[in-house]
């Protein structure tokens, strides 16, 4: 009889029999990973996660430990920029764009030059047949000055694709310069300023030695402290290397490891955290895995509050804040129905919007197709201002904080991320884990497996690998591209520019920015924002930049 | 004549002019390496001259062009250089972002196949494998022929 007794008392809880019941229907049932390798389950409950730990894992909005997002206020108090990148053709051609987004109403807008300018030439080096295809031609301050004709820089936040050594924000604030605008009024944010990412990830933005790199972007830093203090000189960046390859959880830490380097170089130099770490941004690719990205961006935000004050001892609370921009995932957008594209932004771009962001840049459907057309770029930001005003998703900060799913992900993707940040400590820093080829190699394995899933079929691209359809029927617009008569008027103008020049202040201005460069003790920014305002062009800083401090090109290898 | 079954194609994967996105290049190279192929990898940035140099050197069936950023106009003119350094039979393939009216003319100039993202990775390798097998027995007996008439 006490047998019996015993059989009762182990009577089967809800929990056990909910286990039993999923075990029996689905009996085969292989796990499920997510892109950063963590197992999903298939129900989350108290036993995950729960409510007793929340003033130490959550807390509130703009208080510690940063989970629920940097401000108190979040979305409700100042919507996200929604920042589209533009940039195409002559001078003329951006300002024109440039004003139609004004016009619209926009305030953040962005530069991107064209490829030509990424490499370091200006555009009389390299074959026409690329010019102006993917971004504007500008190389001098005749150039940018067009670029903004009748439009006052003071109005706006400009973010610059300008990989080191900065010549666009020279080019900028040499404008500035021209226009009597005091330099204190000039804001945005120097895109691309993130070599280590370029040197693993994103290789065209690559110019200098990775040593020369490392002086550039501290002299940056503490030129744009002095004397552009609304400037964000530093944008760290995930992005390339998701976009390359790494998980989430890869990508994050790289990131974190990278914002490491940097303020630890910073302060080396002996600036004080707790001014610069003010401008310091970050930039993060949204995938189409939306809760990994939501538990990515909250579990970054965790750690680097805790970076911040526990390694740097930083002090002001506006340093604990991680302050970041997201794009929708090129990668993940198929060239197969791409009107199914549209779909998949909407899914990123909501996903983004929960992470709490402070900036967003949408893709458009078409760029698996070409550069994206007008009309793919407008419906993009539809989709942002639909996400917001017609679906209330940004009503409510951080809406999925609580959530047994979400905050158990959080939790286990900041274990996978620490895991690895640790990692590159102890190759000795992300400095020199890249020196050592650690991370490329890192990202090319995940690349590689990931490729994998889609091609097993383990991963679903709709419309690639399962919902194929026989009829293909694209909707590819021809590549816009500038005429061979603006080029070549483009090509005279930067001509006319060289041969009007006053010989003399162009080889004073070169040789001092040879001498700023060769002497450790000298910001070499400043030399090149110099340089810039007396004439000299875009393509001939990189050279001599390149001369002084060594050119550097990242060996790939498969 | 015919090739043995365990010939190993000569491919080399590298890109020309301005981009530097290689993510697809490196998997493509990876993936064609891995299924036994002998696949020679340079870094982005290639000039044209040394494209057609390194076939050159390398006696390859292949070369397989990565373009994500309009370099793809470029690809007019590696054929013209093939062309005048006597290496037309080398098989030219293309993958990347190519808008559509671009294809067609690439491959009215003698580009043997686009290949689109999305593009499955077994697909890639048997096309390359075929193609390669194509070129190789071509100047083979184009050489043969040549060496007939010496004697």
């Amino acid at each position: 009889m006490k047998n019996a007794e015993v059989v009762d008392l182990r009577q089967d809880t809800p929990e056990d029999l909910w286990k039993q019941e999923y075990r029996h229907q689905l009996p085969e049932e292989k796990p499920i990973h997510n892109r950063s390798g963590i197992e999903i389950k298939p129900l989350y409950t108290p036993a995950d996660w729960d409510d007793s730990r929340y003033d130490e894992k959550l807390g509130y909005p703009g208080q510690l430990p940063m989970t629920r997002g940097i401000y108190s206020t979040m979305h409700r108090g100042r919507v996200w920029s929604q920042r589209q990148l533009i940039g195409f053709g002559t001078p003329e051609d951006y300002n024109r764009r440039l004003r139609k987004l004004l016009d619209a109403g926009n305030t953040a807008i962005s530069l991107i030059p064209c490829n030509s300018v990424y490499r370091g030439y200006d555009i009389d080096e390299v074959d026409p047949k690329l010019l102006g295809t993917c971004g504007v031609m500008v190389n001098t301050v005749d150039d940018m000055d067009r670029c903004f004709r009748d439009v006052d820089i003071k109005s706006l936040s400009t973010a610059m694709n300008d990989p080191l050594p900065f010549t666009l924000l020279a080019l900028l604030l040499a404008v500035a310069r021209r226009r009597g605008v005091d330099w204190i009024h000039v804001s945005g944010t120097s895109n691309q300023s993130d070599y280590i990412s370029h040197y693993v990830a994103n290789h065209m933005f690559f110019r200098l030695s990775l040593d020369g790199s490392r002086r550039v972007l501290v002299d940056h830093i503490a030129f744009c402290q002095e004397h552009v203090p609304n400037w964000n000189p530093l944008s760290i960046v995930g992005q390339h290397m998701q976009q390359a390859g790494a998980t989430p959880a890869e990508a994050m830490a790289f990131t974190l490891a990278t914002g490491i380097q940097y303020a630890e170089d910073c302060i080396a130099r002996g600036m004080d955290p707790n001014k610069f770490l003010e401008r310091f941004t970050f930039f993060f690719d949204i995938s189409m895995s939306f809760f990994e990205e939501i538990a990515k961006c909250r579990a970054g935000r965790r750690i680097w509050q805790n970076i911040v004050r526990e390694r740097f001892g930083a002090q002001n609370p506006k340093v604990w804040r991680f302050k970041f921009h997201g794009q929708t995932s090129g990668v993940d957008l198929t060239r197969q129905e791409p009107l199914n594209n549209i779909a998949r932004v909407t899914v990123q771009a909501m996903a983004g919007v929960f992470t709490g962001l402070q900036s967003l840049h949408t893709d458009s459907y078409d760029e698996v197709l070409s550069a994206p057309t007008e009309e793919a770029a407008r419906i993009a930001v539809a989709t942002q201002n639909i996400i917001r005003e017609e679906a209330h998703c940004s009503d409510v900060i951080d809406p999925l904080a609580g959530s047994y799913y979400v905050e158990s992900l959080t939790d286990q993707m900041e274990e996978k991320i620490l895991s690895i940040v640790a990692k590159i400590d102890d190759a000795g820093g992300m400095f020199k884990a890249v020196e050592k080829g650690m991370i490329q190699n890192w990202i090319g394995h995940s690349a590689m497996k990931f490729q994998e899933s889609i091609e097993s079929g383990q991963q679903t691209i709709v419309g690639v690998n399962k919902y194929t359809l026989d009829d293909e029927s694209l909707s590819a617009k021809p590549l816009e591209r500038p005429s061979a008569t603006k080029v070549h008027n483009q090509l005279d103008t930067l001509k006319k520019y060289k041969a009007n020049r006053n010989r003399s202040d162009y080889n004073r201005a070169i040789s001092r920015l040879q001498q700023a460069a060769q002497d450790e003790t000298q910001n070499v920014y400043g030399a090149i924002v110099e340089a810039i305002c007396g004439g000299v062009t875009h393509g001939e800083v990189v050279h001599q930049i390149r001369q002084e401090l060594g050119f550097g090109q990242p060996q790939t290898t498969i | 004549m015919s090739l043995p079954e365990r010939y190993r194609p000569k491919v080399i994967v590298t890109k020309i002019g301005l981009d530097g996105h290689d993510r697809g290049s490196r998997i493509v190279a990876t993936m064609l390496r891995d299924s036994g192929m002998e696949v020679v990898y340079t870094p982005p940035w290639q000039s044209i001259s040394d494209v057609v140099r390194l076939a050159e050197e390398e006696d390859a069936d292949i070369i397989g062009i990565s373009s994500l950023a309009t370099d793809h106009l470029l690809i007019p003119d590696l054929l013209e250089a093939l062309r005048k350094s006597d290496l037309e039979h080398i098989g030219v393939i293309v993958g990347g972002i190519i808008p559509e009216e671009d294809e067609n003319e690439l491959l009215e100039l003698g580009v043997s196949r686009v290949f689109h993202p999305g593009s499955a990775l077994k697909e890639i390798s048997s096309y390359v494998r075929t193609l390669a097998i194509e070129v190789r027995t071509k100047s083979l007996r184009k050489w043969e022929s040549q060496n007939h008439e010496k004697c």
